[in-house]
């Protein structure tokens, strides 16, 4: 073994499993068994598997929503600001600010804080960009937007111990299990 | 458990309308990773000889259309055969043309993601490419229409040295803000949906150039449940917001028309009328690319014959509406009393533009009726034809509404002909040019198929369990319960 795999310290333990079945049924076991600090991968969104996971609903809609109507705000604002106070000027003697007449842009202005305010928000709540990660140093983890499925459990966890947590995730998926480790 | 169809000739046949059967959403013998090898094969793969050739011609037109534009720029909108009354002419038929094509995509990607039709999954993406690409061709042309385009900026709130800002109760205006919100957010949601395939071709790389650019592209997606809780909340929100959006963006280059007090234009039903002739338009546009594409690149077993089917059913509905529309037009112009009105509509079937109007009628209202019939909307090539007839019946939509109303004002003296000049006809064709062109670079670069999303409609995808296994459009959710126990 070189220096470097001697230095590396164990990020935590990683199981793949075939099927959707073995994948939904072993996350609920890790769930039941406690573990907080863990996670469960796979090609595509898999109905069910927030619950087996006990994954909390996020809090993404609220923020959409408090930008959507930071958006109507400023697109009320700008019109105001703009054609009824800074730059008065009339054209066929309609009202200088009149909410009918500014409703498109104002409309246009919520949809477009409240979109940017979604992409970006998932990407922070899922803290991304993250271009490196522990798990991409293991090769067979490749297969996850492929066609596997993994889960894997942090050795941050409180509830982690090298030998009982190899040994639940060996009785889950039936299969051995890798370790990955965290190159410092 | 193998479906049986009343009509199965082939195993590529997932036609039936058999409530008691679901259809499969992609047929033949596919797993998960017979997908991903299908789709990405088209990036991975050198591209067919077809795709060079058809991007040599592409390109050159995009070269036309830079030249046209350089050439109007230079020397001035004189060059556009644009005269009084017909202020406007092929650069606002162009854009509307162009801005309606896009609606098909975020009606695809939205509102049939709102309404649980799992078919989108398939086309889904192809169609917001189609989307993008659409929207920037469609900027270019009132971009160029200004005239003084280095002036252009005046068109946003930019604080400027003259103390001006732009006049928010005009019509333009707010066209300038549909399209611009429509624009980003179609970006948004393309490219959202896109980080979970831009990561599959990413761990698949094998040069290092792959595996950087997809790899800053993805962002490091890695595929965790915690990342895709959050992921089905943005697009379910994105989907949320930008369905009201889609409808608005038609709406509002309506009101560009409806606002103005021009017979022909001034009238309520311009939005729902725009709007569902933009997706009409869509929709065919989209079928004009995806059977191609679907032939050249094999992926037949995952855009199948059902969604052509399903998207010629959509326009065939979306046919009926415009239809009625037309009609509705004549009706409202008779029972309205208003002469210029009724002028203005009895112009336009009989006076100097009857050709065009025809030839609008013949291929919205009537080409589209062969859809009634199964064969017509499962025979690949007799549907392609229906569809590049559609795109053109739709183009000519909008030159009658555009130039026949202008050409015959309130003034008679000031009537008019309009004829577009070579460098319009030049500049149309260089659209083409750009929008192949991007296509092609999208079809060469990017995932044309939502890996992620037709994996999850796959039968595989779900538990196996007596009453739980899903299949096709509708594939019963899964609640937590049952893992529970």
């Amino acid at each position: 073994m070189s220096n470097a795999a001697e230095n590396a310290k164990l990020y935590g333990y990683l199981a793949s499993f075939d099927l959707v079945d073995e994948f939904l049924a072993a996350a609920a076991k890790v769930r039941d068994a406690g573990y907080t600090r863990w996670d469960a991968h796979s090609p595509f969104v898999i109905h069910g598997l927030d619950a087996a996971m006990g994954v909390k609903k996020t809090v993404l809609p609220y923020i959409v929503f408090l930008a959507g109507l930071t958006g109507a705000a400023a697109g009320i604002l700008l019109q105001w600001w703009t054609n009824a106070v800074d730059y008065p000027f009339l054209i066929s003697g309609k009202p200088l600010f009149s909410l009918p007449a500014n409703i498109p842009v104002a409309f246009e202005t919520t949809i477009l804080f409240a979109a940017v305010s979604a992409l970006i928000g998932m990407l922070a709540l899922n803290r991304l960009p993250q271009l490196y990660h522990p798990l991409f140093t293991n090769r067979s983890f490749k297969r996850v937007t492929d066609d596997r499925f993994f889960i894997s459990i942090e050795a941050e966890d409180p509830l982690f111990d090298a030998t009982k947590t190899r040994e639940l995730l060996e009785s889950i998926s039936g299969r051995s299990i890798e370790e990955i480790e965290v190159h410092p | 458990m193998s479906a049986t169809y009343t009509n199965a000739h082939s195993y590529l046949d997932n036609t039936g309308d058999d409530p008691a059967v679901r259809a499969k959403l992609v047929v033949g013998d596919n797993d998960f990773h017979s997908v991903t090898e299908k789709v990405c094969g088209v990036v991975e793969r050198p591209q067919p000889k077809i795709w060079w050739v058809v991007f040599a011609i592409s390109s050159s037109l995009t070269l036309v259309l830079l030249a046209t534009i350089a050439y109007l720029i230079t020397t001035g909108i004189g060059v556009w055969g644009l005269m009084v009354p017909v202020g406007w002419g092929y650069a606002i038929v162009n854009f509307v043309f162009w801005v309606g094509i896009g609606h098909a995509g975020t009606l695809i990607s939205a509102i049939l993601f709102l309404l649980r039709q799992r078919w989108r999954t398939s086309i889904n993406r192809f169609a917001e490419g189609m989307t993008i690409i659409a929207v920037v061709c469609a900027g270019i042309f009132p971009g160029i229409h200004v005239g003084r385009v280095w002036v252009a900026y005046w068109m946003a709130p930019i604080p400027n040295q003259m103390s001006m800002w732009p006049n928010f109760r005009s019509p333009l205006l707010w066209d300038v803000f549909a399209v611009g919100t429509y624009a980003t957010v179609s970006l948004l949601f393309w490219y959202m949906g896109m980080i979970p395939d831009l990561a599959t071709l990413r761990d698949r790389a094998k040069t290092k150039i792959r595996f950087y650019a997809y790899g800053i592209l993805s962002l490091g997606w890695r595929s965790s449940n915690r990342h895709w809780h959050r992921f089905e909340f943005a697009y379910l929100l994105l989907a949320a917001l930008a369905t009201p959006l889609v409808l608005s963006v038609h709406s509002v280059v309506s009101f560009d028309f409806a606002v103005s007090i021009m017979p022909g234009w001034h009238t309520t039903i311009f939005p729902p009328y725009f709007v569902a002739g933009a997706i009409f338009s869509g929709f065919a546009m989209v079928v004009t690319l995806v059977i191609p594409v679907r032939k050249i690149y094999g992926l037949e077993e995952i855009i199948t014959a059902r969604h052509l089917e399903n998207m010629a059913k959509i326009m065939l509905a979306t046919s009926m509406m415009v239809g009625f529309a037309y009609s509705t037009e004549f009706f409202v112009a008779w029972y309205s009393g208003n002469t210029y009105e009724a002028f203005t509509f009895m112009n336009r079937a009989f006076g100097p533009y009857a050709w065009a109007y025809w030839t609008m009628v013949t291929c919205n209202v009537l080409v589209p009726q062969f859809f009634w019939f199964k064969r017509f909307r499962t025979k690949t090539v007799l549907l392609w034809i229906a569809s590049v007839l559609i795109n053109v019946g739709m183009w000519f939509e909008r030159f009658v509404i555009v130039v026949s109303s202008l050409s015959r004002d309130y003034l008679p003296t000031s009537w008019g002909y309009y004829r577009p000049s070579i460098i319009d006809i030049l500049t149309f064709l260089g659209s083409f040019g750009l929008f192949f062109t991007l296509f092609l670079l999208f079809i060469r670069f990017l995932p044309i198929v939502g890996m992620a999303e037709v994996k999850g409609v796959m039968p595989q995808a779900h538990l196996d369990r007596p009453g739980h296994r899903g299949h096709g459009d509708y594939h019963g959710d899964i609640g937590g319960a049952e893992v529970l126990s």
